[in-house]
């Protein structure tokens, strides 16, 4: 930990620009090195390509290939082809945009490729929305990628970072989404420090070089080809169990980036998988993720004011899923709420985070009763007042003994409109 | 995956899902399907004294197996060649001509 003394003087020595979170997501490629960009503009990720052809076009990222498509599936079907010739690649999506790439986005983590994409979430249509919701990303659940939540603006850029580290270890090598909300960080402003390039190169491994990644490279002298049929009496599964085996050794990995991260730039994101607050001496808990996060952290604090043991917990990250870390802040409280900002249609509880958590703590003893909560879909505005509100419900919950009245097949979906 | 061509495995070598590589790879394997000199019906044949060596043919075969030899010959071989006969159709002094193979008798 560094003294108050040596944390001003480091913040100085760095340049801190007031930026929107789509910039601070180039800015973090820039800063990554990263070789090949593929670009197609959609609401409200456009800002991260456009930002990124104007520093290559400005000749501040000397030998970065910058391909122009025409759809998301070929920026997916073109970093793919960049990734396998052996080069550190970077792209953005949202919403329609990651769902048009699907195809591709399997056969990236199937090739098993490093690939880093920034997903400025937005609801899926119908009906049309451009605005945070988490869903897209969620929907990627089983492709094989990793994903991460961030809840602020230097975080992107900081998660970013993080994120080639963890992808392209020679035990991990699978790709990531760094997802954060929609137009709530993507277009607005924050002070952001983007750090000197000595630094991030110390932080991140090298760049690949010409014979590319440990598993797959371009050389005519040594031909090869992937991705090859292979019949039921085959590998085939046992290559899949790869897949999901390297992800769950990734999360030991992410911790480590993120510990690592803490010792040379000086920020703390928990332990890389959740960031606990204020749980230790807490009744109820809510664990949150995304930009209400942060906001759900003034009103554990307005709460605990008023005299409410109230903590909540930000998963940080939910492919791989901490469920270690899960089942230990489960055993603090007597209720945990689960605020979803995504929707698992048909599933147990209708939100893709409380049906994991419900999973994670199955079977275990002294642990928390959930209460699954959902809000805030295609960007609608969750306030301080409604998110003390939730931590409220909680509270009552735990008084009583008693579910909440007014739930829907087991779910509370919260700040629902009504018109009078 | 890094090894030279000579020191590769030939065949599969892995027994279980922690000895395999992350992702299935193929190697390229000289005559994983045989002696498909077999198949020919018109072998083709350069006549080596008109040659130009121009080497269309050589680029042309798509089984690589016109070679060119140390004193710049272009020379077919018969282990593998197919007879699709494209190295005549291109040649550009018509110098490849398409015989027909001699029918071998089982008797």
């Amino acid at each position: 930990m560094m003294s108050k003394a040596e944390q001003k003087d480091f913040i100085q020595n760095r340049e801190t620009k007031i930026i929107k979170g789509n910039v601070a997501a180039a800015y973090a490629a820039k800063s990554a090195r990263v070789q090949v960009i593929s670009a197609y503009p959609i609401t409200p990720q456009t800002t991260v390509v456009e930002k990124l052809s104007e520093f290559v076009d400005g000749g501040l990222m000397p030998g970065t290939q910058y391909i122009k498509v025409e759809s998301e599936h070929s920026v997916m079907a073109s970093i793919v082809g960049a990734s396998i010739a052996g080069t550190r690649t970077f792209t953005a999506t949202s919403g329609q945009g990651l769902f048009y790439m699907n195809e591709m986005v399997h056969w990236a983590s199937g090739t098993r490729l490093p690939i880093v994409t920034a997903i400025a979430s937005r609801g899926p249509a119908p009906p049309w929305n451009i605005w945070a919701d988490f869903t897209d990303v969620i929907s990627q659940r089983d492709t094989g990628w990793m994903s991460a939540f961030v809840t602020s603006h230097q975080e992107i850029y900081d998660e970013i970072l993080m994120s080639y580290k963890v992808c392209e270890d020679h035990d991990i090598l699978l790709p990531k989404f760094v997802a954060y909300g929609g137009f709530i960080l993507s277009h607005t402003s924050k002070p952001v420090i983007i750090e000197e390039q000595e630094l991030v190169d110390s932080y991140l491994p090298p760049l690949p070089d010409e014979k590319g990644w440990p598993h797959i490279f371009i050389d005519p002298e040594r031909p090869m080809m992937h991705g090859n049929l292979i019949m039921p009496s085959g590998f085939y599964s046992e290559f899949r169990l790869k897949i999901h085996d390297a992800m769950i050794r990734a999360k030991e990995k992410i911790k480590n980036a993120a510990r690592e991260f803490e010792k040379v730039f000086g920020r703390n994101y928990g332990n890389g998988l959740i960031k606990e607050y204020h749980m230790d001496d807490a009744d109820v808990g809510m664990i949150i993720y995304g930009d209400l996060a942060l906001q759900m952290e003034q009103a554990v604090d307005d709460l605990r004011d008023e005299g409410y043991k109230v903590g909540m917990v930000r998963l940080r990250h939910y492919r791989p899923f901490p469920v270690e870390d899960i089942i230990d802040v489960a055993k603090k409280v007597n209720v945990l709420g689960v605020m979803d900002r995504a929707t698992a249609f048909g599933s147990p509880t209708g939100g893709p985070i409380s049906c994991e958590v419900k999973t994670v703590l199955h079977g275990m003893d002294n642990t928390a009763e959930i209460l699954p909560m959902i809000a805030g879909l295609g960007g609608r505005e969750v306030s301080l007042d409604q998110q003390k509100d939730q931590l409220k419900i909680l509270i009552k919950m735990h008084e009583s003994g008693e579910m909440p009245e007014d739930l829907i097949h087991g779910t509370l979906w919260h700040g629902k409109l009504e018109v009078k | 995956m890094n090894k030279s061509k000579d020191k590769r495995p030939k065949l599969q070598e892995y027994k279980n899902w922690k000895e395999l590589p992350p992702i299935p790879i193929s190697l390229p394997l000289e005559a994983s399907i045989g002696i498909t000199g077999d198949w020919r019906t018109y072998k083709p044949v350069i006549n080596q004294e008109k040659c130009n060596k121009c080497g269309i043919c050589w680029m042309y075969c798509p089984e690589g197996v016109i070679k060119k030899n140390k004193d710049g010959c272009f020379e077919i071989d018969y282990v593998y060649c197919k007879g699709c006969g494209i190295c005549a159709k291109e040649c550009p002094t018509n110098n490849i001509e398409m015989v027909r193979e001699e029918e071998i008798n089982d008797e």
